[in-house]
Order: structure tokens, then sequence, then C-alpha cells
């Protein structure tokens, strides 16, 4: 038998790799098959995001916030303005927080769709991603009728929405509300009870609760460990409380209990859009906000429940109309640091769709 | 220290245990917008954050942010073409002394939802403990600030750059760095 110097070998993985969801590289310690150690290595997309905005006005902040989480760009546009709304001290008016409410949501399905997709494609189960991105496309679809855009989509202002919700858009939505659900059901049937499947994730990149909690882990892998943190529920933004919902919680924190967290939550948020759509008030879509905003000097802290986790904003203000920092919480950057306790003992085949269960975009990790 | 009215029963009651517990580390205090800000002296941040955790139940640390509070040098005013100086600005307030860096430690109590926000003020050159023996979740914040503001941290277990190649010279984020870099690149 070799001896044990001979058998530990070190593995590099990526940025370049087709399975690490952008320019990640992981450099990965194994035993024969078994994972000891993964270091991962960040900075191949950082563009120097948070120096930026401090030469940027408010206003001129909400675009460049799309290109962080580009897989829910109006997410990261809602925790955004949501933040300086607090600080300005702006009122939103009740239409614009129900559209605003109606946009994440459908933006949270479309991130889940392309996570659950990109994870069953990473442990070769193809076809759940072309049905995943069937049903994203005629969400992507709602939004270019809605602003224009399709990924980087800023579609949201200061103060509220920069378009009405009209009838052609709530038709689109109402439609949806009716295809999606028959797109998870297939999707189900295609994973739930896949015997292959289920091999590559059940009792995979299980992380124990209280290990979660201590490496800051959020969303729904968080929720999947048992944890019912919701910050939609605990701490309401934009009119959350209005809504009925449930927080869908599993507790053995392996990769298939982050699929079924994700399908739950997809379900979930299709029921808060359609109460938003049924009890949308009338009235203004935004707040009259000044063009040049100057905010007083004051600091703030607000986070939302993004896709991937909880995604703050901490911003200081100085008098000026331009910010003296804001600094990102980044959900995935944050749950990333959680991925080698996932892996560790696990195959080294399984990193990749540990990773996917993960759900990790790198311009939101690189900022 | 002055007295602030915290009208959220549970942060007040956290709150009135640390000033019991460290009568000496707290300078100042502010409840802003809901939200609890404490600044402490930079040497008792690990007692501070061992107390909040194990003991005041916030049991998650969503994230540490580093600031800069470099204020930029006033430029002369502009000389006009015809030889005229521009309209002199009024002069600004004196700024307070201030230290160069702050950093924040934003905590989380689940599943009470309250927010405690724990500020340190540091000169250039001088370490903060690293909260990593508390909080795992330090680890890659402490590593982002090390990168782009230059603070160490003393204790931290693994202490790099994190975004930036490890043989690039300077600290992007610290508001003398010019925004759009410098020739020659790395």
């Amino acid at each position: 038998m070799a001896s044990k110097a001979f058998r530990e070998i070190d593995l590099n993985m990526g940025p370049q790799h087709p399975s690490t969801h952008g320019v990640l590289r992981l450099k990965v310690s194994i035993d024969n098959e078994v994972v000891l150690q993964v270091v991962p290595v960040l900075g191949y997309l950082h563009r120097g995001m948070e120096k930026l905005w401090e030469s940027q006005t408010y206003h001129q902040i909400i675009p460049l916030t799309d290109r962080l989480d580009y897989l829910a760009s109006l997410s990261n546009n809602f925790g955004y303005v949501l933040a300086v709304e607090k600080l300005a001290g702006i009122e939103v008016p009740k239409r614009a927080q129900y559209i605003r409410v109606i946009l994440a949501e459908l933006q949270r399905v479309a991130s889940h769709l392309a996570a659950i997709g990109f994870m069953a494609n990473d442990v070769g189960a193809m076809t759940v991603l072309l049905y995943g991105f069937e049903a994203r496309e005629t969400i992507l679809d709602i939004f270019e009728t809605y602003a224009g855009g399709r990924l980087t989509i800023h579609g949201m202002r200061l103060g509220g929405v920069p378009f009405d919700m009209d009838e052609t858009v709530a038709g689109m939505i109402r439609k949806v509300l009716g295809t999606v659900p028959k797109t998870l059901t297939d999707i189900e049937g295609l994973l739930s009870d896949n015997r292959i499947w289920r091999h590559r994730t059940e009792g995979i990149g299980i992380i124990s609760q209280s290990d979660a909690l201590e490496n800051g882990l959020t969303g729904p892998c968080l929720r999947a460990a048992g944890m019912a943190w919701d910050l939609r529920r605990d701490l309401p933004y934009s009119s959350y409380e209005d809504f009925d919902f449930d927080v869908p919680v599993r507790t053995s924190s392996d990769a298939l209990d982050r699929y079924f967290v994700r399908m739950e939550e997809m379900r979930q948020s299709l029921r808060i859009v359609r109460q938003a759509l049924d009890r949308l008030p009338a009235g203004e879509h935004i707040a009259k906000v000044p063009r040049v905003l100057r905010i007083p000097a004051g600091e703030i802290y607000h986070s939302i429940e993004a896709p991937k986790g909880e995604l703050g904003f901490f911003i200081r203000s100085n008098g000026t109309d331009k910010p003296e920092r804001v600094k990102m919480r980044s959900p995935s950057f944050i749950n990333l640091q959680s991925l080698e306790l996932m892996c560790k003992g696990n195959l080294f085949s399984d990193i990749v769709g540990i990773l996917g269960s993960l759900d990790i975009v790198l311009g939101e990790i690189d900022k | 220290m002055p007295d602030v009215r915290i009208d959220a029963a549970p942060l007040a009651d956290s709150f009135e245990r640390l000033k019991e517990r460290f009568p000496e580390s707290i300078l100042a205090v502010a409840f802003v917008k809901g939200e609890l800000s404490v600044s402490i002296r930079r040497e008792d941040i690990l007692p501070v954050l061992r107390f909040l955790k194990h003991e005041a139940g916030f049991n998650a640390l969503t994230d540490i942010i580093g600031i800069d509070n470099l204020k930029p040098v006033p430029a002369a005013a502009p000389v006009l073409p015809t030889g005229r100086t521009g309209e002199t600005p009024a002069a600004p307030p004196a700024p307070a002394p201030q230290k160069r860096f702050s950093i924040l430690y934003q905590l989380y109590r689940f599943p009470e939802a309250c927010r405690i926000r724990i500020a340190l003020d540091l000169e250039e050159g001088e370490t903060v403990d690293s909260a990593v023996p508390v909080y795992r979740a330090a680890d890659w914040a402490e590593r982002e600030i090390f990168d782009m503001f230059g603070i160490a941290f003393a204790g931290h277990p693994d202490l790099r750059r994190i975004y930036m190649p490890d043989e690039f010279e300077g600290f992007p984020l610290r508001k003398d760095f010019p925004l759009e870099g410098r020739t020659g690149g790395v």
C-alpha cells in the first residue's frame, strides 16, 4: 500500500471550469477520492463596485447594482433602493410597494429555476435545465415588457418603480401564474423520486445547523438546515406583512433538502404574487424624489431576503448627492465560506453538486 | 455618555446589560431610524462580542464593514481665465477629530429579529483583534477589509488578500487610492 504522502494530491478546479458558475477557482486537496480541503480563490470578476459607487450619485448606483447578482438583478435594485429610502426618509406609495413585491418574487422564481436547473445539470440531468429555462424565459419576457431589460433590468427607482403596472403586464403575470406550477410539477417528476438524483444529493454536502449559523449561512441553505429564518417575515419591508406565505423548512441540511426548499419557495412566491396582483392598491407608482438627492450625514443598514440569502446594504451619507461609503453584504460571498465544511469528507465528484446546491453567483461574490 | 431612548424592548434590555457590564468601554451610543449603534474602545472588541454572542443572544454576525474616514483635501478655488478667482466656498465647519478608519460589526439576533451595530475607530498602523474566535463568519469579511483598507486583524487564522492579487500594492478602498487605479497596474 502506498504511503499517505503519495495518496494525498492537490487538484485545481477552475477558474475556467464549466461547473463553477462563473470564474471561481477551487484548490482542492484529496485523499484518493475523498475531499480533505477546499480553498476558494476569488477575485477574477472583481470590478471594484464599492469604490465606483463612492463617485456616483444615489440614482446612478441603481443600474450598477444590476451587475452584481445578475440572475436576480431586481432583488439587488430592491435592497439598494430600500436602504437609500430608509436613510433619506422617503415614503414609498403603497402601489409601488406592491409592484416591487411582485417583481421581486417573480425574480426569486426565475433565480431558483436557474439554480435548480444548473444544479441538476451539474450532476448530469440536463433536461431539467431546459425545462427550467423555458419557464424562466416567460418570466424574463414579463420583465422585458415591463422595463425593457431581461437580465440587467434596472426595474426600480428611488421612491418607487419606473412604470405603472398596466393590463398587458398584469395579464402576462397571470398567465405565468398558471404555467409555472406545471413546470414545477414536471421538474419534481423528473427529480424528486429519481434514483440517480437522490443518490447524488441525499446525504451529500451536509452542514450542521450550528455550523451553518456560525459561518453566516443564510437563505434557502439555512432553511434547509432547519432554521425558519426569513427576513420577509421577521423584519417585513415593503408591505410583506400584508401577504400570507409559509417559510419552508427542511431538516436534513443536505443538497436534496436545499432543492426541496427552493421548490417550495417558488410556490410560495407565486402565492405572494397572486395576492399582490389581486389586491394591487390604486395610486401613484413613484414618489416625488429630487433629481439631485442630497442626504444629510447618517448611516443605515438595511437588508432583504434575496433569492440567495440576506442581501444587505450599509450606506453612510455625508450631506452630498453621493454616498461616502456603500458596503454590500452579498449573500453568495458569505455563503461560500461554508463550502469547505460542506465538502469535507464527501467525494471529489460531489463538489460540483454541492456548489450547485449552494447557488452562488460570482458577480455578487467578487463585486 | 449621552443617554438614548431605545423604543425596542429586547434591544433596550440588551443595551442596559451591555452598559452595566462594560461601563468603561462604551464611548458613544446612537439610536437612529430604529438602529442601535454603539461605539466602543478598540481594545475591548473581543470581550464585548463574546458577551453579545453568549449572554445577550446575538447569535449571528451579519457583516463587518470597513470605512476610511479620510476627508478629501478641499480643492483650491479655481482660477478663472480672466485672472479672477472663483467664489470662495463657505468655510466648512471644523471637523471633529476623527481617527482614520472605522470598523462596524453588524450583529443579528434570531429569532427575535433585532440588530445591533458595534463600532470602533483606529488609526493607520493600529491593529484590531480578530473576531474569528467568536464568530466564524468574520473570516472572509476581515480578509476583505485587510485587502481593501490594509487593516490587520490580530489572531486571524489566515489573513491574506481575498480579491486583489497577492503582489498588489496599495489598498483600493482607501480614499487616497485613485478611482481609476494607477498606471502600471499590479
